[in-house]
């Protein structure tokens, strides 16, 4: 049994943090935080998943967001588009504050929301169109431009998505004859087309072969210059290398909230502990 | 139990499982006589399905040739209907068919998108589950109870207060004008097409909304994600990818619709003649059979009947061939995706 | 680059919503509408005569339709005994035998195209074969062409409902050294019998309903018949000839079975569906 390539273990703590982890990055200040959570509880219908979240998400890091299946990663990263609105029997208390403002409360506009914080999902969706309109189609939505204006961002997206060399020829071609990588670079194109301040990624590997997941993360370090990325990822390697601060989430609680450089060599909980050197997953 | 009894009784070579996913048992010299038996009788009984199929159009296409003999070619685009002379010409059947189908058509789809929309994605589930049990016992109503309460009740409705209100409204628009003219009677092209829209509905609607149904969350959850609005997510992307099922659907509906009879021929008012407007009588080829067919005691009448019946049947058959040639690109295309 | 106005694009998805709302209303209405007329003026005329007496002459009140409610009864009984059975070997050979070979697919073909079939044709189609040759309507020819749109219905209902029966049940029954057809017959339609039920249910409301290929084989009758072979009272073609006809009384009764008519296809309608809903619940 081959340790360095067993994901799930992670050998000792402080050699693997060591090589991959990234330098520490400055502490968030108050009021300096682009996301700021204060007592986020999320219920689905009687049944409560997150229990009083509270955490600062540092703008133009990226966040990670890490813990066992069925912790709450996705359904806390959901709450900051809102986009737990579609089903009914679901809904959030606490304040959730971008920039300030608290987006949970009912007079938000949920369209001007959802135009400033992005989503990628953990399946790549493009939509039943030709690539060029899939990355068109926010732009088109909120914007009316000429068509000129409309294939130059759309070339500018994808070039920002890492993806417009392997599809400038086939723009016409429908978006679901790319591969499985390509179509998700496709989605993150599409959704940096509409120039969001925040970039929710739930997972956006998880169904993406190792070569592509490369391509994406490199691509994810370069979208920070940029935007505000929070990544929800299984996959405690991915975090490391990644991102600059991480949230430990566990059973609707977060357990701990700390630089990435901190949480991995020197974790403050033992229960974070045991979960990054591999006890429990 | 009887299952034990054979199993004493048996040596320990049980009869040959099938395996697994494959239902088709192997042949073997062991085989069972009443298997054998058993898997005739069920093929017999399969292949009557084509024999049926095969014996209506042989039956249709031999008792036809009469009027075709006399008549020829000219039979389908001819539009004297006149028993009393004997001339007989289907070209105002093979109008009112179309035109009443078309009309029903242009009213159904569009309002089933909406509704099975309503069903989907705006109404609360148990709403939905109301107005599509509601939609579902419209499919189960009988023909005869729509040519009822056609006739009784939605004639004279139409009479005194829709034609009327068009006629008001529209009457001075140069193309629809010609539409609506002539008296408001009530019976017509008009109400027909509406009554056939009814009937096509719910079957249109219970296809799109399980078309919907289909589509994944994750998908439109993308859509939702982007600042998009509930009806550019259905237009953009549930209808899209939802559209070949849908066309299949409309295609269904416009099977069901060329050969709806009696709550037509209630309301068509069975004139055999092609009008302009809307509210003339006309009729169709399934109308014509059921008004007409008592009084047909003379040969030549009765093949002219079988014709129209055969012509009925080709139209039937080629828009079902379409249906499934079209379900079948859909299928080979989801497999690519 | 301009933003374009959200307002507006609320108020279309507004506007959307709003008409979806009265369709589904629409659908709604038209649906209590039907139902309303005709319990309003079927009920009036419900009474002993209806069910106990023929036709007398309009001037006399019109009679009853005795005759015409033992006639469907009969040919649906018989159009059932033969389509039932037989739609249940052909879909279990559509099922058991033949999952995937060419002759299934040209049959499942044929049974799909048979149920788009405008029942007319399959009257018009009954008439020549055996009206024709026997010189006369009659009941056989009646439930003859009901027996034809049965048929494809039971059919597939069978081959669908069979399917969904797991494999691991056949399995085990072969297993145990039992014969093809007793495993069938004993355990795969014990386990699929709510669905197989539904679908008899199905088709017998689509056969009670039938007017038009009546009209070319059973035709009608005014009076009591004890003879299968002459044409045959039914509720449906009775009411097609009254309700056509100018006489207030008769149409009075043409409302009375529409009544009936629609009460019994609708429960059986509901029943089916109730089954179905009860069975995905079990699971």
């Amino acid at each position: 049994m081959n340790q360095d390539t067993r994901e799930a273990v992670v050998p000792p703590k402080v050699e693997v943090a060591a090589a991959v982890v990234k330098s520490e990055p400055p502490p968030i200040e108050e009021g300096e935080a682009k996301i700021e959570t204060k007592g986020l509880s999320f219920f689905y219908g009687d049944h409560q998943a997150l229990f009083d979240n509270s955490m600062r998400v540092a703008p133009n890091r990226v966040t990670a967001v890490i813990g066992p299946s069925g912790c709450g990663k996705s359904t806390h990263l959901r709450v900051y588009n809102r986009i737990f609105q579609m089903y009914r029997g679901q809904r959030a208390t606490g304040e959730v504050l971008l920039d300030g403002t608290n987006i949970l409360s009912p007079d938000t506009d949920l369209l001007e929301l959802r135009r400033r914080v992005g989503m990628i999902f953990q399946r790549p969706t493009p939509f039943p169109m030709t690539v060029f309109d899939n990355v068109a189609y926010g732009l088109r939505l909120h914007f009316k431009m000429s068509k000129t204006e409309t294939a130059d961002r759309v070339e500018d997206a994808l070039k920002r998505g890492a993806l417009w060399d392997e599809v400038k020829d086939k723009l016409r071609a429908s978006g679901y004859a790319l591969s499985g990588g390509q179509q998700q670079r496709l989605c993150i194109a599409r959704a940096v087309a509409l120039e969001p301040e925040v970039l929710l990624m739930d997972e956006p590997c998880s169904a993406i072969d190792p070569v592509a997941t490369n391509k994406i993360e490199d691509l994810i370090e370069e979208l920070k210059a940029n935007f505000t990325v929070v990544l929800v990822t299984h996959n405690m390697q991915q975090a490391a290398r990644v991102s600059d601060y991480t949230a430990f989430f566990y059973q609707g609680y977060i357990v701990e909230f700390g630089s990435t450089k901190e949480l991995f060599t020197n974790p403050k909980k033992k229960q974070t502990e045991d979960y990054i050197t591999g006890r429990f997953g | 139990m009887e299952e034990h009894k054979n199993m004493e009784n048996e040596t320990d070579a049980p009869s040959q499982p099938a395996d697994p996913g494959d239902t088709v048992p192997r042949k073997q010299r062991s085989e069972n006589r009443g298997d054998l038996i058993f898997r005739w009788l069920c093929t017999l009984a399969a292949i009557v399905t084509i024999l049926i199929m095969v014996g209506i159009f042989a039956q249709l296409l031999k008792q036809s040739i009469p009027c075709f003999k006399k008549f020829g070619a000219a039979f389908l685009w001819d539009q004297k209907w006149d028993p009393a002379s004997m001339t007989f010409g289907a070209a105002s059947s093979i109008y009112g068919t179309l035109a009443s189908t078309v009309i029903a058509m242009l009213l159904a789809v569009p309002i089933s998108l909406v509704i099975a929309l309503f069903l989907v994605e705006l109404a609360h589930p148990t709403l939905s589950r109301i107005v599509g049990t509601a939609i579902e016992l419209l499919a189960a109503i009988p023909s005869i109870i729509y040519g009822m309460w056609g006739l009784f009740v939605f004639v004279p409705f139409m009479a005194n207060h829709v034609q009327p209100f068009l006629q008001k409204t529209f009457g001075y628009v140069p193309l629809i004008s010609v539409l609506l003219s002539g008296p408001p009677m009530g019976m017509g092209m008009l109400t027909a097409g509406i009554i056939l829209a009814l009937m096509i509905l719910p079957f249109i609607c219970a296809v799109s909304r399980d078309v919907f149904l289909m589509v994944p969350s994750v998908v439109k959850e993308s859509g939702y994600g982007m600042g998009a609005t509930t009806w550019e997510v259905t237009r953009d992307i549930t209808v899209r990818y939802g559209l070949q099922g849908i066309v299949g659907a409309a295609f269904l509906g416009l099977g069901r619709a060329v050969g709806e009879t009696m709550a037509i021929t209630f309301v068509i008012g069975n004139n055999h003649a092609i009008r302009a407007s809307l509210y003339a009588a006309g009729n169709t080829i399934a109308s014509t059979l059921a008004n007409e067919f008592g009084e047909a005691s003379d040969p030549i009448y009765l093949s002219s009947m079988i014709a129209l019946g055969l012509v009925l049947f080709l139209m039937t058959f080629l828009v079902q061939l379409a249906a499934r040639w079209w379900l079948g690109r859909i299928a080979r295309a989801m497999g690519k995706t | 680059m301009t933003p374009r106005s959200m307002t507006y694009r609320r108020t279309v998805d507004r506007i959307v919503q709003l008409i979806s709302l009265l369709a589904a209303s629409l659908g709604i209405a038209v649906l209590a509408w039907i139902l309303w007329e005709v319990l309003r003026r079927g009920v009036a005329a419900l009474n002993w005569t209806f069910f106990t007496e023929v036709y007398a002459p309009p001037s006399m009140g019109g009679g009853g339709v005795a005759n015409a409610i033992f006639g469907t009864a009969i040919m649906t009984l018989m159009a059932s005994a033969l389509a039932i059975p037989l739609g249940f070997l052909a879909g279990v050979f559509l099922s058991e035998f033949g999952a995937t070979s060419r002759l299934a697919d040209q049959i499942r073909f044929s049974t799909n195209i048979m149920m788009g079939i405008p029942s007319i044709i399959i009257g018009l189609f009954v008439y020549t074969l055996v009206v024709v040759p026997m010189r006369t309507f009659s009941a056989y020819a009646g439930a003859a062409s009901l027996a034809i749109i049965m048929f494809p219905v039971v059919a597939r209902t069978t081959e669908d409902m069979l399917k969904l029966v797991p494999n691991e049940l056949r399995e085990s029954a072969l297993a145990l050294g039992a014969p093809r057809w007793r495993v069938t017959f004993s355990i795969v339609f014990r386990a699929a019998k709510v669905g197989l039920l539904t679908g008899v249910l199905l088709s017998v409301a689509r056969a009670s309903g039938e007017t038009a290929p009546l009209l070319f084989t059973a035709l009608n009758n005014q009076y009591w018949s004890d003879n299968l072979s002459q044409p045959t009272a039914n509720l449906t073609v009775t009411i097609f000839n009254y309700a056509m006809g100018p006489y207030k009384p008769l149409q009075q009764i043409a409302w009375g079975a529409s009544l009936l008519i629609m009460v019994g296809v609708l429960f059986l309608t509901v029943v089916a569906r109730l089954l179905l809903a009860g069975k995905g619940a079990k699971q």
